[in-house]
């Protein structure tokens, strides 16, 4: 039979899912030169012959994974639900509906109550890109707010814009009368911004908000930073000295620290100070995300669980328009040096390890998280990462044609590389230290394919052991 | 008692070390006999140890007090401020004087009392014995012996009584080396590896003076040589860097050399070739390794080895420069690596590590035995033997092993604890880390190794500090001779037990025994495995820490395991107690009700354990202070929020209007 030269296996234990509703049905299945059959044993009655002519179309699908899943696992107006349940200050904006009033932000938007959507369209016109400032997070414990925009186009003869000072000075009513607008960009950036029509908020057009200018790098510099980094990371001829002053000058640890501290005054001014926080750098797509998220994840409980990490990144990530395309194309081996190309998310990740090592017990995701996510972020089977704003994915149609990487992390299996085995939630605040002595490399990533993980891996398993026979002990 | 003046001192300041912000706790200083204590307003005590106190500096006079920076020596760095210079005065002179003793006799482990009797006392002592160590490593055996020619230390005085030495080294031998080594340090035996009967031997350089020979020198490491019945070649490592070599050599003075079989002539062919140091080092090198075109059967059986490790002073300035850059305030990252770089204290441990990883595989993979030697042969040599063995034998990464580790490497071959450490008043250039550099490798190794050793971090900290307290005999005097002469035994206790007794605190949890006596480590120093030891030298600045530890974790999950299995042995027989009452006896109400009552009462109990346990009491504490932000430098941010606006808004202001 010449067919059978191409069945390469001919029989394989597999089970087979009848439809909704009904048991599946586990069984062997083999392949002759005409039929495919699946036999549940001794004169088991549902035994299924398939004529091989019958066949229509073979599909292999991803094990358990359902196109569509990512809509439902971290629907966009989650937020807003749990901002509702707090107050009624805020609602929901459909202002971007069409993504012309920004086309890097996603369709639905939280606004103060009272500002309406045409208010919006013009602030909106006043800021680059559109990215009019909105809520990112709301701090339960006083309702103090963190908003994020991008940088106001004041220009060289410092325009103004009554909208956009309206929505502000609504902020502070609903936030406790002051507010602090952290720039991520120093004061001398400020000024030669003004000169390409950007620029920063005067103090006189918005009364009650205080400036604050912590310089974070990014773009080139940082993808240099990180370049050299690996290069010194990958280097075998190095010796002791040569390899702390490559450390050194690669300054990428410097960045994490600026970025922790940056993060950590947001916090701060919110949580102790109860101001209300507006971050913004230029285009507001990314040093701003890094401190938003960074703050969210020191202050709110909820950030540091497996699904509230993911709704993070997602919602501060992947819908607030960080360019992962751009950003995330090529990494650090590329020869010819993209314009766009930055490791900002690579530092948001190296941040949260900091802190995972800072506070080992509060995070419920492991370094395997962050590692996943790091890789899926540069190359991925999953749509969660692709394009650069919502507009382009829901152009590409990337929610209803490709698979959602939240849904294979959830997979039970991935539970002893992903989480932190002894998470213990922490309903505080994380405030990490930033001195050089506290921070580390990365060296489970950086140092990844240089340095065998064998014994750091067994006992990472060896902390899963004991962990998990505690949970034995207890049921019994 | 005589030199304190003032006990007690009000309204101290505390100030924070790395705040620039001098954010301070106020409290009182008190001043005892033995300590200087701190109580700040919120009770919390800060206790130091005379002996601890490395350095008391005196500052200029501030509006505030009179500022007074105590510099230890387990690395905490306090910085009080006394409001009135006079009582300041007093302290600093008072504290000067204590901390700096002349005598043994007036060090803190002689009149310390930790409520032992005397039986207990002497079982102390008696907790590590060398003779059973030499047994369990099997020697004396069919190679090597128990030589008694040093019983009354007439040979050493720096060497312990009980030596081992190769079967065929007879006395003349052992006279004859020990009269061509600096300080009678002969070579001796400091560990054999029963698999592969190779052995590590130790000595000090030989003396060549006026001729570079020593026959019975010769012997002796002919001898060593023979004692190792599987290769027929030795290693002779000196731990001193080359280039130290080559600039002695090039200034010819009267400091021996490793030669063993290198005759005169030899040495005149070198001279001839002396403008061209490096083609002679290598002409050195190949002869030594039996490459060379004389008496090649003389060294076919030695092979020479050159590690850099530097001397103590060169390891001394290191770690004085490395507490320098630690210490600054508001360090940026960068200032932080370019003077840990500088400071070179990382490049002189994985020197240490190299040493001994080198004389590990040549025990494992050569079976050849070693020979370690560097100038006296009691620091160096010291760091290199035990941490060579601690590579090969896993006995030594027990806790017990660990302490005999110590004891027979350190302690008995006399290290000279009390002139490295500044125990007495004394030369301040003998002053050198050479110990905490072998805990720094020890504790790279765990790094390295989590399962591999039965005690953690705790442990070695807690030795550190003691090696430095004077509070037990252990480390006190510079050689054995001197520890009986200060009749150290009697006199003092020893520090094993009160560890052993603690030994809950400085068990690994990942420790997972191996079934074979010889697993070698095999440790990687490529430069990014050389991290910085933040709880070393920031053991007591908080901030700096993690604010939750998984140690601890880990440890009461361990415990709370063994609790739950217990209990579960309890209640089930328990309920075969009650099985059998019932059927015993007649069921009756009484009975029925007695089991309900028993419930409620276990099931509290549980829960409490739980509940208590999740967040250890010490790390919820932890958590609760890593979470003000008053312990962190961004804090000090904070003033911006409270700032008053600059003078310029107004004007900005007008600027506004008119453009818009």
């Amino acid at each position: 039979m010449e067919f059978s030269e191409l069945i390469r296996t001919g029989r394989a234990e597999a089970l087979l899912l009848p439809g909704p509703g009904q048991p599946p049905v586990r069984g062997t299945l083999c392949i002759t030169s005409h039929h495919l059959l699946l036999s549940a044993g001794h004169g088991s009655p549902g035994d299924l012959w398939l004529l091989l002519r019958n066949v229509d179309a073979v599909e292999k699908r991803p094990q358990s994974l359902r196109l569509g899943d990512a809509a439902n696992l971290h629907p966009p107006d989650h937020f807003y639900q749990q901002v509702a349940l707090q107050t009624d200050a805020w609602r929901l904006s459909a202002v971007n509906r069409d993504f012309d009033v920004c086309a890097s932000y996603p369709p639905a938007l939280v606004v103060p109550v009272g500002i309406g959507d045409e208010v919006l369209a013009r602030s909106a016109r006043f800021r680059q890109g559109g990215r009019f400032p909105v809520l990112c997070y709301y701090h339960t414990t006083n309702g103090t707010v963190m908003l994020r925009s991008s940088q106001p186009l004041q220009g060289a003869n410092r325009r103004r814009c009554a909208e956009d000072e309206e929505l502000l000075r609504a902020v502070l009513a609903l936030g406790g009368g002051r507010g602090l607008v952290l720039d991520t960009r120093s004061a001398q950036a400020v000024q030669q911004a003004r000169i390409t029509g950007g620029g920063t908020e005067a103090k006189a057009a918005y009364p009650g908000w205080k400036r604050l200018h912590r310089p974070l790098e990014r773009g080139r510099p940082l993808q240099d930073s990180f370049v050299r980094l690996v290069e010194a990371c990958t280097d075998p001829s190095l010796s002791m000295d040569r390899w702390l002053s490559r450390l050194d000058g690669c300054r990428w640890l410097t960045h994490v620290k600026e970025t922790l501290t940056a993060a950590c005054l947001a916090a701060q001014g919110m949580d102790r100070e109860g101001v209300c926080i507006l971050v913004h750098g230029a285009e507001g797509t990314d040093t701003t995300l890094l401190v938003t998220s960074l703050a969210q994840l020191i202050l709110d409980p909820k950030c540091r669980t497996m699904s509230g990490f993911q709704s993070l990144l997602e919602r501060e990530w992947i819908q607030a328009g960080h360019p992962f395309q751009q950003r995330c194309a090529h990494s650090a081996y590329a020869q010819a040096r993209p314009k766009h190309e930055a490791p900002v998310f690579l530092l948001f990740l190296d941040c949260v390890w900091q802190l995972s090592r800072q506070f080992p017990l509060s995070l419920e995701f492991g370094e395997g998280m962050l590692l996943a996510v790091f890789e899926h972020a540069y190359a991925s089977p999953f749509g969660t990462f692709l394009c650069n704003s919502e507009k382009e994915r829901y152009l590409c149609e990337v929610k209803t044609k490709t698979h959602s990487l939240w849904s294979s992390l959830n997979q039970s299996k991935e539970r002893r590389r992903l989480r932190n085995p002894i998470y213990t939630p922490n309903p505080l605040a994380l405030w990490p230290s930033v001195e050089p002595q506290s921070l580390q490399l990365w060296a489970g990533l950086f140092l990844r394919w240089t340095r065998p993980p064998e014994p750091a891996q067994e006992a990472w398993e060896q902390l899963w052991r004991i962990v998990t026979e505690q949970e034995g002990g207890d049921t019994l | 008692m005589e030199h304190i003046r003032t006990t007690k001192v009000e309204q101290v300041k505390l100030l924070d070390r790395f705040s620039t912000s001098n954010k301070s706790l106020t409290g009182t200083l008190y001043l005892t006999a033995t300590h200087l204590l701190f109580i700040d307003s919120l009770q919390k005590e800060t206790w130091i140890l005379h002996h601890h106190i490395a350095a008391v500096e005196k500052l200029a006079l501030t509006t505030a007090g009179c500022p007074l920076v105590i510099q230890c020596k387990n690395f905490r760095i306090v910085h009080f401020i006394v409001p009135r210079e006079r009582d300041c005065h007093d302290i600093y002179n008072s504290l000067l004087q204590l901390s700096r003793q002349a005598k043994y006799e007036d060090l803190y482990a002689f009149s310390y009392n930790p409520k032992q009797n005397e039986s207990e006392q002497i079982q102390g002592w008696q907790l590590i014995d060398l003779a059973e160590e030499y047994r369990r490593m099997d020697v004396p055996n069919l190679n090597w012996k128990l030589s008694d020619a040093n019983r009354d230390y007439k040979i050493c005085e720096t060497y312990p009584r009980d030596l081992y030495v190769p079967r065929a080294a007879n006395k003349p031998t052992i006279v004859g080396s020990s009269k061509f080594r600096s300080k009678g340090r002969f070579p001796v035996l400091s560990y054999y590896h029963q698999d592969k009967q190779a052995a590590i031997c130790r000595c000090s350089q030989p003396l060549s003076g006026f001729s570079a020979r020593c026959l019975e020198d010769e012997h002796m490491l002919q001898a060593i040589n023979k004692a190792n019945p599987s290769n027929r070649y030795m290693y002779v490592m000196d731990t001193r860097p080359k280039h130290r070599m080559q600039s002695w050599w090039a200034s010819k003075k009267d400091i021996g050399r490793i030669v063993v079989r290198i005759s005169s002539k030899i040495w005149r062919d070198e001279k001839i070739r002396e403008s061209d140091e490096k083609a002679r080092l290598n002409a050195m090198a190949n002869r030594a390794a039996g490459k060379g075109y004389e008496n090649e059967d003389n060294y076919s059986n030695i092979r020479f080895q050159f590690v850099g490790i530097e001397n103590i002073h060169v390891m001394r300035t290191s770690l004085q420069k490395l507490l320098e850059v630690n210490g600054t305030k508001g360090l940026s990252v960068s200032d932080f690596f370019s003077g840990l770089e500088s400071s070179g204290w990382l490049r002189h441990i994985k020197a240490v590590l190299d040493a001994a990883i080198f004389l590990a595989k040549a025990i494992v993979n050569e079976s050849a035995s070693v020979l370690v030697h560097c100038s006296d042969g009691w620091d160096r040599t010291s760091q290199v033997c035990s941490l060579g063995t601690l590579l090969l034998d896993s006995y030594y990464r027990t806790i017990k092993g660990f302490m005999v580790l110590i004891e027979k490497d350190w302690i008995s071959f006399g290290h000279k604890f009390s002139d490295r450490c500044g125990h007495l008043d004394g030369d301040p250039k003998e002053v050198s880390p050479v110990f905490t550099q072998f805990l720094e490798c020890v504790w790279h190794l765990t790094e390295q190794f989590p399962q591999a050793f039965e005690y953690n971090e705790a442990f070695l900290l807690q030795i550190h500090e003691h090696v430095h307290s004077c509070q037990f005999g252990n480390f006190l005097g510079n050689c054995q001779k001197e520890r009986e002469d200060l009749k150290l035994r009697e006199k003092t206790y020893s520090l094993w037990p009160f560890l052993l007794d603690d030994q809950e605190k400085y068990l690994n949890p990942f420790y997972t025994p191996s079934s074979q006596k010889f697993t070698v480590l095999e440790p990687n120093t490529v430069p990014f495995n050389f991290k910085f030891w933040r709880n070393m030298y920031h053991q007591f600045d908080r901030t700096l820490h993690p604010r939750q530890s998984v140690f601890k974790l880990i440890m009461n999950k361990n415990d709370q395991n063994k609790q739950l299995e217990k209990e579960i042995k309890e209640l089930e027989s328990k309920i075969k107690q009650q099985k059998t009452r019932h059927t015993d006896t007649v069921l009756t109400k009484e009975s029925l009700h007695c089991i309900h009552a028993d419930s409620p009462a276990l099931k509290p109990s549980l829960c409490f354990k739980k509940e208590q346990t999740l967040l250890p009491v010490n790390d919820a504490i932890r958590t609760i202070e890593g979470s003000n932000t008053a312990d962190n430098r961004y804090s000090e941010y904070a003033e911006e929020f409270s700032k008053t606006e600059p003078a310029v808004v107004s004007l900005e202001y007008g600027v506004a209007r008119m453009t818009c």
